[in-house]
């Protein structure tokens, strides 16, 4: 039963962070790319309107960024369930 | 040396190259021939997925997309970097814990059916000889333009290659020289890109130069230039759009998650040793192909204003060689329509039906003849968006090296995405059709040679499609990322995060999705191209994002079947616990 619990655990913290991250997916390609392009483009900074920068820069970016984040985040949750695959062959 | 000297020296190199590490890198068992015996580092299965997803498409047609496009072309930009996303989260370190060879060994595994097996079969040849068919007819145009050989020959020359490395090697020898053929591929468009950033912009970071300030005097940014140029001719401005919001909406979600749906890059991640390794190899993965897809907006900000720069009110004679190369190939044409004996371009199609059909003879100025009637818009320049990169060193006028460059180039993006593709047509054939549906008591030894004899037909079934171009290829790119993003994508990822989806759930919303997409893309595209506008789309969504309404119609389907059906077997339920950790046991 203990181990049950413990995967539960882990699969809803491993849940919780995919959540927090594909939020922020969503808002910079959907809403910053998108949704609220022409608003942004207003702004220019650095020479670009900002809702065109999310959608052919910035987006792509944080994309990267983001993927790096949940590799840490990940690695760290592992290890406090003990589920690490780190150490195997 | 000569230009054309130079292309065959750097083209003849690489593929040396490749060819040296397929006789290294011979696969002996089915696990290396599948998954490269799962011992890839994950930098290096990065960079390979890197190669094995920057298609011909990527590397040639991208950036003159977005250079037409303008906004509009955010929606590959992002659709086709945001499914990395998607995959590093929610589907490549779970099937590598589950850790067999193909994607439907996963769907048939999870919903204990070789029916679900079978339609998964289905989707992946689908997808994947559509696929194909472009990257082929790639390398074909590639070599026709720069070794000033017919399309034909160019084709056997890389059906020759593809075979070599992927019959022999498999995975492994698809693996090692897709991270060759990264760094040549990565390398020649970065070389022109730099060059052109720091003519246009003086930043040698192509990035940066898209925003930055022209050093023409004017004193005006790039972005700024381009819009104003633009509206002049009487097109969109370069940074507003001219789809609905609704329709970049769904084709950037579509795009998204087709690719993250898509098998020949799934399969990628089946070759690292561990789950923690896909999740890292997949972030590694995005770093080498971000690189190309934010240098490619820039690419296609400065050929476009370049372009512009050099034809307007140009006279036909004072053109640059460029110019009459590429109407030789056919990718340009000038229809001199004031009878001025100068260029004049603006919005609008310059000539009925499309593209060029040249006459024997040549104009007052020299230009070619064309068949085509002109159309009564003040446009007189066709232009083929693929152009873009292609020509970009010499509208640029770069020296001969970087034009050869860009060649091996083109040639490295399209044989890489083509040998993946191919791996994972016959692997499917091989091992899902074969060894796990029909011939159960095949040994190891006979189902590598039937792997082996199935990349050697699905070389030539491609080969076939790049000589004989389908006329709808350019169509039905579609229906890859939508069939993806409606069938494949949904049943995996309802199979690692619900377990209540079961058997029936699954291969009903598979049909489903799969049939709703296929129809409203054929019906648009095939049966009735006359209706293709945006008054006739459902909600605004043309058939390149249909694919999005097809997942979600998959996602209700299965969760409404799986309810009021049989519930998913205790067995399979554990084995879902157990992708679910990465540790075993």
């Amino acid at each position: 039963m203990e181990q049950t619990k413990r995967n539960k655990d882990y699969w809803r913290a491993n849940v919780a962070l995919l959540i927090k991250l594909l939020l922020v997916w969503f808002a910079v390609s959907f809403g910053a790319g998108i949704l609220f392009a022409d608003f942004l483009n207003r702004f220019v900074v650095l020479g670009f309107p900002v809702g065109f920068w999310f959608a052919q820069q910035g987006s792509i970016y944080v994309f990267v960024i983001l993927i790096f984040i949940y590799v840490f985040r990940m690695r760290t949750i592992d290890r406090r369930f003990g589920v690490s695959d780190e150490d195997q062959a | 040396m000569s230009t054309a000297a130079l292309t065959y020296l750097f083209v003849g190199l690489t593929f040396a190259l490749y060819i040296g590490i397929a006789i290294w890198a011979r696969a002996r068992s089915t696990s290396e021939f599948y998954v490269a015996g799962a011992h890839v580092h994950p930098v290096l299965n990065g960079m390979a997925t890197a190669a094995d997803w920057m298609s011909a498409a990527s590397f040639i047609s991208m950036a003159g997309i977005i250079a037409f496009a303008g906004y509009d072309g955010s929606v590959y930009l992002m659709g086709w970097t945001g499914g990395y996303v998607l995959l590093a989260l929610l589907l490549a370190p779970y099937l590598r814990k589950f850790g067999q060879f193909t994607v439907p060994d996963f769907i048939g595994e999870r919903y204990y059916s070789k029916t679900a097996r079978m339609v998964a079969v289905l989707c992946l040849l689908i997808v994947s000889f559509t696929y194909v068919a472009g990257q082929m007819r790639g390398v074909g145009i590639v070599f026709s333009r720069f070794l000033e050989v017919d399309i034909n020959t160019g084709v056997f020359a890389g059906m020759g290659i593809v075979f070599l490395y992927a019959v022999l090697g498999g995975m492994k020898g698809i693996t090692y020289t897709q991270v060759a053929q990264y760094c040549v591929l990565i390398f020649a468009y970065m070389v022109p890109a730099i060059f052109i950033a720091l003519l246009l912009t003086g930043s040698p970071v192509p990035q940066l130069g898209l925003g930055g300030t022209l050093v023409d005097g004017s004193g005006l940014t790039v972005l700024e230039k381009l819009d104003r140029t633009l509206v002049d001719l009487g097109f969109a401005a370069y940074t507003d759009g001219s789809k609905s919001t609704m329709d970049v909406f769904a084709i950037t979600a579509a795009l998204m998650i087709g690719t993250a749906g898509l098998p020949h890059v799934i399969v990628r991640f089946f070759t690292v040793p561990k789950a923690s390794d896909a999740r890292i190899s997949a972030g590694y993965a995005l770093v080498f192909i971000a690189i190309l897809y934010t240098t490619a907006p820039a690419v296609a900000a400065f050929a476009r204003l370049n372009f512009v720069d050099t034809v307007q009110n140009t006279a036909y004679e004072a053109t640059p060689e460029w110019f009459k190369n590429w109407e030789d190939t056919g990718l340009i044409a000038w229809i001199d329509k004031n009878a001025d004996g100068r260029i004049q371009y603006s919005a609008g199609n310059a000539l009925e039906g499309g593209a060029p059909v040249y006459r024997e003879d040549r104009g007052t100025n020299g230009e070619r003849l064309v068949v085509n009637a002109p159309t009564d818009n003040a446009n007189e320049v066709y232009v083929d968006r693929d152009i873009m990169v292609l020509a970009n060193p010499e509208i640029a006028a770069l020296p001969g090296w970087v034009i050869a460059l860009v060649a091996a180039g083109g040639l490295a993006a399209a044989l890489s995405t083509a040998a993946g593709l191919l791996l994972v047509i016959s692997t499917s054939i091989s091992h899902d059709l074969m060894k796990k549906t029909l011939f159960g008591t095949l040994t190891e030894r006979q189902e590598l040679l039937a792997a082996r004899l199935s990349a050697a037909v699905a070389v030539i079934i491609a080969g076939f499609f790049g000589i004989y171009p389908p006329a709808f290829v350019a169509q039905v790119v579609a229906f890859a990322f939508g069939l993806a993003a409606a069938s494949l994508f949904p049943a995996i990822f309802l199979g690692i995060f619900v377990k209540s989806v079961n058997r029936e759930g699954a291969i009903a919303g598979m049909l489903a999705g799969m049939g709703f997409t296929w129809v409203y893309i054929a019906w648009f595209k095939f049966w009735a191209p006359e209706m293709n506008v945006a008054a006739n789309w459902w909600f605004g969504i043309s058939p390149e994002g249909i694919g999005f309404i097809g997942m979600l119609i998959n996602f209700a389907v299965a969760f409404i079947v799986a309810r009021f059906t049989a519930k998913t077997p205790a067995e399979i339920r554990q084995m879902v616990d157990s992708i679910r950790l990465p540790s075993t046991g």
